[in-house]
């Protein structure tokens, strides 16, 4: 069978809407592309800009942030810090050659699996746009994840 | 110029007398003399005799508000150009020191001189510089030139729209004309309608000759955090060997810790050795800072930086 290439996408989902409208996609039978490996934070505010350089730098394709939408984050606030981040690094990104979309954001909320399982979707689609991330990843080190030649661990 | 130099450096002399004599303060942070041309040294004067040590001139090029971190506990009298004194503010907003505790000695600045500029000017190594009027005078074993200052200026200087230090306790000399010499960043305009793979391999090949020295860190006044992440072992976000890629995750890191935090003063960009372009990456975040959230660095005492706050109404068109 010939192998096609698959983007890997990380998604870094807030555990009080986000996370929550994931698996309602999945207890409701909603079908999203299985690019995406999920990380649970518990806000979207809790992302540090590192973490999304760290993946992009260890060979993920695409990274995918999403929390609760604007005034329903259960830390009040931390959705909205989180859209001061996300907008300063993905201009930063894009100004430094970086495909800007690599770096997505989205709100989803606990109700919206449908739109959980669309805005994987697209991602997705962007994503397989763009092909396989080449600039900034770390080759040489075989330590680091995503080495050439060497089956990827996640 | 020269007169004017040799004005400020009296008046910055006579305050830095009266602060020690009074005891107001504990030291005077200043800039003095230093055995290389083109080149002036931080100097910390505890007594009132020291004072004659202090020198003003076109190339007082650090940023003194990187020194405050290491006299928490003294009271500190401090000589500031424009971009010191929005350092010191951008600081206080994140409670650096006491407010009382520093004593701001600030000097309208004439934009700093490039000293490599300079040095790429002549030919042969420079022995003695001095000003003379608008003039920088070189003289070397067998050549004496004079270059037009305005044409030697660092690009941090040229763009800088607050040269004259703003909420300080005394200022010395008369406050400069605050336009920049030239009107927006042309670099970053130009460097802006390049392609994504033309830009980013400006970015490669700028960072890829770093040597990973950190003077670009250990210079800002900003960068003071006990544990730098570079230096984190757990968890440890960077590898310490010289991969290209590390290469890059430090300098985007930290250019973007800078993010609404950055006066401008170029002094991480005059720190490295190996001529590493930096104030491009730095310059932009301001601008964007500008552009999304109006904020600009050390203007306002009051106003928290922009990425420690929000706005309900915040832009989020990028976002799904």
């Amino acid at each position: 069978m010939e192998k096609t290439w698959e983007p890997k996408i990380l998604a870094f989902l807030c555990n009080w809407c986000s996370y929550a409208g994931a698996d309602l996609a999945g207890t409701s039978r909603i079908q999203y592309p299985p690019n995406i490996r999920v990380i649970r934070v518990p806000c979207s505010g809790r992302i540090n800009p590192l973490f999304i350089l760290k993946a992009l730098q260890s060979g993920i394709d695409g990274v995918l942030v999403s929390g609760c939408h604007p005034g329903d984050c259960h830390y009040i606030s931390g959705n909205y810090i989180g859209r001061r981040k996300s907008a300063t690094l993905k201009r930063f990104l894009e100004y430094l050659g970086i495909e800007g979309e690599r770096v997505q954001f989205s709100w989803v909320s606990a109700a919206e699996g449908g739109k959980f399982s669309q805005v994987v979707g697209e991602v997705v689609q962007d994503i397989k746009k763009l092909g396989s991330a080449k600039r900034f990843v770390k080759k040489e080190n075989s330590r680091s994840l995503g080495v050439e030649g060497q089956e990827k661990t996640f | 110029m020269e007169e004017r130099s040799k004005a400020i450096q009296d008046r910055i002399r006579d305050k830095a007398k009266e602060l020690l004599s009074k005891k107001a303060v504990d030291l005077i942070i200043g800039f003095g003399e230093w055995t290389l041309p083109l080149r002036t040294t931080p100097i910390f004067i505890r007594s009132p005799e020291g004072v004659d040590r202090l020198i003003w001139n076109s190339f007082c090029e650090n940023n003194l508000a990187t020194y405050l971190h290491k006299f928490a506990q003294f009271k500190v009298g401090l000589v500031v150009k424009g971009c010191d004194a929005r350092s010191i503010i951008a600081l206080s907003l994140e409670k650096r020191f006491k407010p009382d505790q520093l004593f701001l000695i600030g000097v309208p600045c004439q934009r700093m001189v490039d000293r490599r500029k300079v040095k790429r000017a002549v030919k042969g190594e420079i022995l003695r510089a001095y000003e003379q009027g608008d003039q920088i005078i070189v003289e070397g074993e067998d050549f004496k030139k004079a270059l037009d200052r305005n044409n030697f200026l660092y690009p941090s200087c040229q763009v800088c729209t607050h040269r004259t230090p703003s909420q300080v306790n005394a200022l010395v000399g008369d406050p400069v004309e605050e336009s920049p010499l030239t009107e927006t960043h042309p670099e970053i305009m130009e460097f802006e309608k390049e392609s994504p793979e033309e830009r980013w391999r400006f970015f490669e090949k700028e960072s890829s000759r770093c040597i990973r020295c950190y003077a670009c860190r250990e210079v800002c006044p900003m960068c003071y955090c006990n544990e730098c992440f570079v230096d984190s072992s757990n968890p440890k976000w960077i590898d310490k060997g010289p991969s290209p890629s590390d290469l890059e995750f430090y300098h985007i890191v930290r250019a973007y810790h800078q993010t609404g935090r950055c006066s401008g003063c170029g002094a991480c960009e005059r720190a490295c050795p190996m001529e590493i372009r930096l104030t491009y990456l730095t310059q932009k975040l301001n601008l964007d800072v500008k552009e999304l959230f109006d904020f600009e660095t050390g203007i306002d005492k009051e106003t928290l930086p922009p990425l420690s706050t929000y706005e309900m109404e915040d832009k989020q068109e990028f976002i799904k």
